[in-house]
């Protein structure tokens, strides 16, 4: 197999080419900026609201021990049990432990990105336990046989036709191409799976410390019903989840509905703190909490990127970056794509292997700009990369080097700097018999765009010529 | 006053029209340019690749230690602009040159803002009877949040109709090395650009960077489309 980083180049180049493809996205992304800003003009200040968020997403992250303790020791008060995974395969152990000890055979499971992380549904196939998705992007990417394409938005990728398609394939139930009656036929599937499941698997938005509690918010109203119809109820998160205060979900969950989606609110908006309680009509007979760490300790140790921790996950930066908008969620060959995917994943996957997505980006900085709790997310993208490169610790390109070092050494010395540009002049003159070729130094600039030539007369040499200088 | 131009190494080269425009402009607001020899680089190639080592350093040493004691720096590029006043901070940050950061990064202007905020002007007395567009260069933007500058300026410029693109805040795709290395997207990119100016029917597109003209007009014309580019300088130095 390729490396990753020539994987994400072939594909780019692919996915680049489907003109369909980018104009898919372009529309729904467009659409989704339009609302969005309705919505944000609904706060007061905006502006005030991203500056707290910050700063408690910052002090919950900051004080991520402490917080941790106190959320553990209120869901046990109420009879949770919780659990610490260092790494996915933990994860995947400590649930498929609790899976085999009821007898499972059928899970279902609600939106959870992290699952995706540890790739949870691959453990249990190989467990022989059948994983049925119950959003309904999930329900059909899952069918697809494919990631999510989008932290928010599974299956923002597909048509209608592609969706009937596929429901035809694996369901042969497809009546027609119409969302609603392709959502009716996915509820019929579904609801047979939530009174067959033995155990409902969730993630979580966010995670209490003061109460203990887990906040969900979705759209479908599957969420709710993968927590409280199975036996057992199932909640993998990641350490980050956390922030310190009840309160603060009256900024974060309105906070997460505009980035998100462009709503005011998501339409459930659900609070989970413990099994079913004596004297309680409903809810699971067992609850149990996953934490996560999988290398989220690395990030917290790094002081420069500590604040990438914060974030929500509401996907408000891969709708806003250009790179993502033409290459699409799959190109990245991550479970986190765009900008915070590619800040993260060095870190979660390793630096030298994956810092190939800090590079593929421009530096633009509409990710930064957009990010409600105010990562800088563009900037920790070129420290990854000072990071990958540095002398001692990472892999410096030697070549690279050499050039940027003949390079300097003529930028610094006007001798030096009038001779290139008397060299470059004349070399380009051959150019001309190259261009775009296989034999062209610079054929990946000319191989799509032209290249403007060395003037006749640079700056420098009118200069010398006109200028006022003595 | 005195300002002291610098002219970043691909202006120089490939665009020095936009610096003599500049020098002109100057000249004909009463100030008189100087321009240092060297380095004729910022560092920022290797600073965006990561290679924050001995290079970078030893150019925007340099940079510093021959500019420093002039008046006020003018830099044709929102990029090598933001380079200056945003990264060499960070790129020194616990250094012993911390402090000639600090101190230098202040004294570095933008070319529109230098001119809308230094030397208090929106009217330059220009014409140019012309519907343009502008295309905002992301570091100018968003680093050193130079948004109305230019579009100040064009608003006093003699018949000039400015028609905004829908993409305007959109990058070009350039990058720098990005658009080398990743040509395929720096490209889709580009696509994108060109597509949002034509729409505004405008007869050119206007920017404070050159290198992201470069792209705009490298692309358009590779794909003949009927695109033509102007460095915001070009446009001011117009009678
Ligand atoms: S980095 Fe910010 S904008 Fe991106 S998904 Fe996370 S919270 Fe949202």
């Amino acid at each position: 197999m390729s490396s990753p980083a020539a994987q994400f180049k072939t594909d780019a180049k692919r996915i680049t080419a489907d003109l369909r493809h980018r104009a898919t996205i372009q529309t729904a992304m467009g659409k989704y900026e339009l609302v969005r800003d309705q919505r944000k003009h609904w706060f007061q200040d905006w502006e005030g609201a991203r500056t707290l968020a910050a700063r408690t997403k910052y002090e919950a992250v900051n004080g991520l021990d402490a917080h941790l303790l106190q959320f553990t020791r209120k869901l046990e008060a109420r009879g949770t049990k919780v659990h610490w995974a260092g790494t996915g395969a933990q994860a995947c152990a400590i649930i498929l432990d609790l899976l085999q000890a009821r007898r499972a055979r059928v899970v279902v499971k609600s939106k959870t990105m992290t699952s995706e992380e540890i790739h949870l549904n691959d453990a249990l196939a190989r467990a022989g336990v059948e994983v049925v998705e119950s959003d309904l992007g999930e329900f059909i990417v899952q069918l697809r046989g494919e990631p999510p394409y989008h932290l928010v938005f599974p299956a923002m990728h597909l048509t209608r036709d592609e969706i009937k398609e596929v429901f035809a394939k694996r369901l042969h139930d497809a009546p027609s191409n119409d969302p609603e009656e392709l959502t009716m036929v996915a509820r019929r599937q579904l609801r047979q799976k939530y009174l067959q499941a033995d155990v409902g698997i969730t993630g979580a938005n966010f995670a209490i410390a003061e109460t203990g509690m887990i906040s969900i918010t979705e759209n479908e109203g599957n969420a709710r019903l993968t927590a409280a119809l199975p036996r057992t109820m199932i909640t993998l998160m990641g350490i980050e989840k956390i922030l310190p205060r009840y309160a603060d979900l009256a900024l974060f969950l309105p906070m997460l509905a505009v980035m998100g989606t462009g709503q005011a609110l998501t339409c459930y908006n659900t609070m989970y703190g413990g099994p079913r309680q004596p004297g309680e009509a409903d809810g699971p007979e067992e609850f149990h909490v996953v934490l996560l760490d999988n290398r989220r300790t690395l990030v917290l140790a790094d002081v420069e990127q500590r604040d990438a921790l914060g974030c929500i996950r509401c996907g408000a930066c891969l709708n806003v970056c250009p790179v993502y908008r033409n290459v699409g969620g799959h190109t990245y060959g991550t479970v986190y794509g765009g900008p915070i995917g590619s800040v993260l994943t060095p870190h979660l996957r390793g630096l030298q292997e994956w810092k190939h997505l800090s590079y593929a980006s421009s530096l633009c900085g509409a990710c930064t700009e957009t990010c409600p709790v105010g990562i800088d997310i563009h900037h920790h993208l070129l420290r990854n990369r000072r990071n990958a490169s540095a002398p001692k610790t990472g892999k410096p390109d030697a070549w690279q080097r050499l050039l940027f070092k003949l390079y300097a050494a003529t930028a610094a010395r006007p001798a030096f700097w009038r001779l290139a540009t008397r060299f470059g002049r004349f070399v380009q003159r051959f150019h001309g018999l190259v261009k775009g070729g296989a034999l062209d130094p610079v054929r990946a600039w000319t191989g799509t765009r032209e290249l403007p030539p060395i003037a006749r007369q640079s700056f420098r040499e009118w200069w010398k010529e006109h200028g006022t200088h003595e | 006053m005195t300002v002291t131009l610098f002219v970043p190494c691909f202006v120089d080269l490939l665009y020095p029209q936009v610096a003599i425009s500049a020098v002109r402009l100057f000249e004909r607001l009463g100030h008189q340019v100087v321009v240092p020899q060297s380095p004729a680089c910022c560092g920022q190639p290797a600073f965006n690749t990561g290679d924050w080592g001995g290079e970078c350093r030893d150019l925007a040493l340099q940079a510093m230690r021959t500019l420093r004691a002039a008046e006020a720096i003018v830099i044709l590029s929102g990029s090598c602009g933001a380079m200056m006043k945003v990264f060499y901070p960070e790129l020194f940050a616990r250094t012993k040159h911390e402090a000639l950061a600090r101190e230098f990064a202040p004294k570095v202007w933008e070319f529109s803002s230098f001119l809308v905020h230094k030397l208090g002007v929106t009217d330059v007395g220009a014409r140019f009877p012309h519907k343009v567009t502008f295309h905002d260069g992301c570091h100018g933007l968003r680093e050193l949040r130079n948004k109305q500058p230019p579009r100040q300026l064009l608003a006093r410029v003699q018949g000039l109709e400015l028609i905004e693109m829908g993409a305007a805040e959109t990058c070009c795709g350039f990058g720098g090395t990005f658009a080398v290395k990743f040509p395929a997207i720096s490209t889709a990119m580009a696509e994108v650009k060109c597509a949002s100016a034509l729409e505004t029917q405008a007869e050119y597109v206007v920017s404070c960077d050159s290198s992201c003209l470069m792209q705009i007009q490298g692309l358009a014309d590779r794909q003949r489309q009927p695109v033509k580019t102007l460095h915001l300088a070009e446009v001011l130095a117009q009678t």
